[in-house]
């Protein structure tokens, strides 16, 4: 395995954080303990990045880390590492809510997409301003400006690509290409593995 | 709306850009694309990353709320795996590879939060039942155990609760007739109590007004009964004021 696949830059964690999760699998509060301690920030990271509001960020990162404990008797090493399956339910959940926000206002596509749209840059900011992020960073900035953007917008914004595509004036399929061709350029960049 | 080419949704898979029905349709052209699981399950994995690069740290005292929410909450059982129906049905249809059966599942397990809970919903139903079909002859044959003693109560709203107890059987069965419905979310948990201390016995059915329960576990030296609302999925200990408390007959 790669280096970049581990959490952070010290590898010898995601091995504890398995094993973390084993004894969390047979009802082991303390463990959970343990892993809420590693993986807490980026779960509130991730979620408050979509939602923006922090009452309503704290309230899905709970849901998160509750949903963690309860269906950690079905994870399985083989589906990926825990962080990736963590951050992966986190990201789900934050754009869930995101939606059904937007489906419950009835708001349209459009002005929801564009009322969203100019924020991204401060996302970025944010990231950039992280050291220990050096590396995404650095791969983020490897990116197209439109790949960038749509990546971001997406990710960060938890926009459809329907949304991204109203918010960058794009068509849909340039729209489709860039985040995937964006992602794979990522993924070369950062050596993930899946 | 959709281009031809499904394998260029991977991207947008992976960073959860596509509206449902499109997804569903992608998680279908994924069963039969080795290439495509392959390389969602690795966009999935970059996306990750980008969660990483934005931590932010939690205020302190979420910890001890997180920390006590968990012990209210029951683990889902171990076993296999809570494959999505969609991923199970692709196996038996198109008879993949191990290795793109891991990836489909590792992606729909990815993104899959609202398949996966509902199939566990099922599950979870399905346990209920088979529980509930044993639990019938249990019930008649505590209700016509030679020794059965019976204590009924008022439980308030015109409902009442009936509490049948054999000891020598060492079980008991309460009967419920014109309960309310528990609040959203919440459920009716029966408790045993041990000298002021109360063990748990097992849910009600949110969804019935009038209902036998076999009480799970033995009586023992229980002295009462009591009733509580608990979120869904029971408590481990009694969140909130009993609705009722009956002594058992001696």
């Amino acid at each position: 395995m790669k280096e970049a696949v581990h959490i952070g830059r010290n590898p010898s964690r995601e091995p504890d954080l398995q094993e973390l999760m084993a004894r969390v699998a047979l009802g082991d509060e303390e463990a959970f303990a343990s892993v809420y301690d590693r993986v807490v920030s980026p779960v509130l990271g991730v979620v408050r990045s979509v939602l923006r509001d922090g009452a309503q960020s704290e309230e899905v990162a709970q849901e998160v880390l509750v949903e963690v404990w309860r269906t950690a008797p079905g994870y399985r090493a083989d589906r990926g590492t825990v962080i990736n399956w963590i951050l992966t339910l986190a990201h789900r959940r934050a754009v869930d809510r995101v939606r059904s926000v937007e489906a419950a206002a009835a708001r349209d596509h459009k002005a929801a997409a564009l009322s969203r749209m100019p924020e991204y840059d401060e996302v970025v900011e944010q990231v950039e301003a992280r050291i220990e992020r050096e590396q995404v960073r650095r791969c983020l900035s490897g990116l197209t400006e439109i790949q960038h953007q749509a990546v971001t917008l997406a990710y960060y914004r938890g926009l459809t690509y329907r949304q991204v595509a109203e918010a960058l004036t794009l068509p849909l399929g340039t729209v489709k290409t860039r985040l995937r061709d964006g992602l794979i350029r990522l993924r070369d960049c950062l050596g993930v593995t899946a | 709306m959709t281009t031809a080419d499904p394998h260029l949704l991977t991207g947008a898979h992976a960073l959860h850009a596509l509206p449902d029905d499109e997804r569903a349709a992608f998680e279908r052209h994924l069963a039969d694309c080795e290439p495509c699981a392959r390389e969602t399950a690795e966009l999935h994995a970059t996306a990750a990353r980008l969660g990483l690069a934005v931590a932010t740290a939690p205020r302190p005292a979420m910890r001890e709320e997180v920390l006590r929410r968990i012990t209210a909450v029951r683990q889902q059982p171990p076993g296999p795996p809570a494959a999505p129906r969609r991923a199970r049905a692709a196996l038996r249809a198109h008879r993949l590879s191990r290795w793109t059966l891991a990836a489909c599942l590792a992606a729909a397990a990815a993104l899959g939060g609202t398949a996966v809970w509902q199939y566990e919903r099922a599950e979870d139903a399905q346990r209920q039942a088979r529980r509930a079909e044993q639990g019938t002859a249990e019930i008649a044959a505590v209700l016509a155990a030679p020794d059965a003693t019976t204590r009924a109560a008022a439980l308030g709203d015109g409902a009442t609760g009936t509490v049948v107890v054999s000891r020598e059987r060492d079980e008991a069965v309460f009967v419920a007739s014109g309960m309310a419905r528990p609040p959203a979310g919440k459920v009716y948990q029966l408790w045993y109590d041990d000298g002021g201390t109360m063990r748990s016995a097992g849910l009600m059915d949110p969804g019935r007004a009038d209902q036998a329960v076999l009480m799970e576990g033995a009586v023992d030296g229980a002295s009462a009964m009591g009733i509580t609302v608990e979120p869904e999925g029971g408590s481990r200990r009694p969140t909130s004021d009993p609705v009722a408390l009956m002594g058992l007959p001696t």
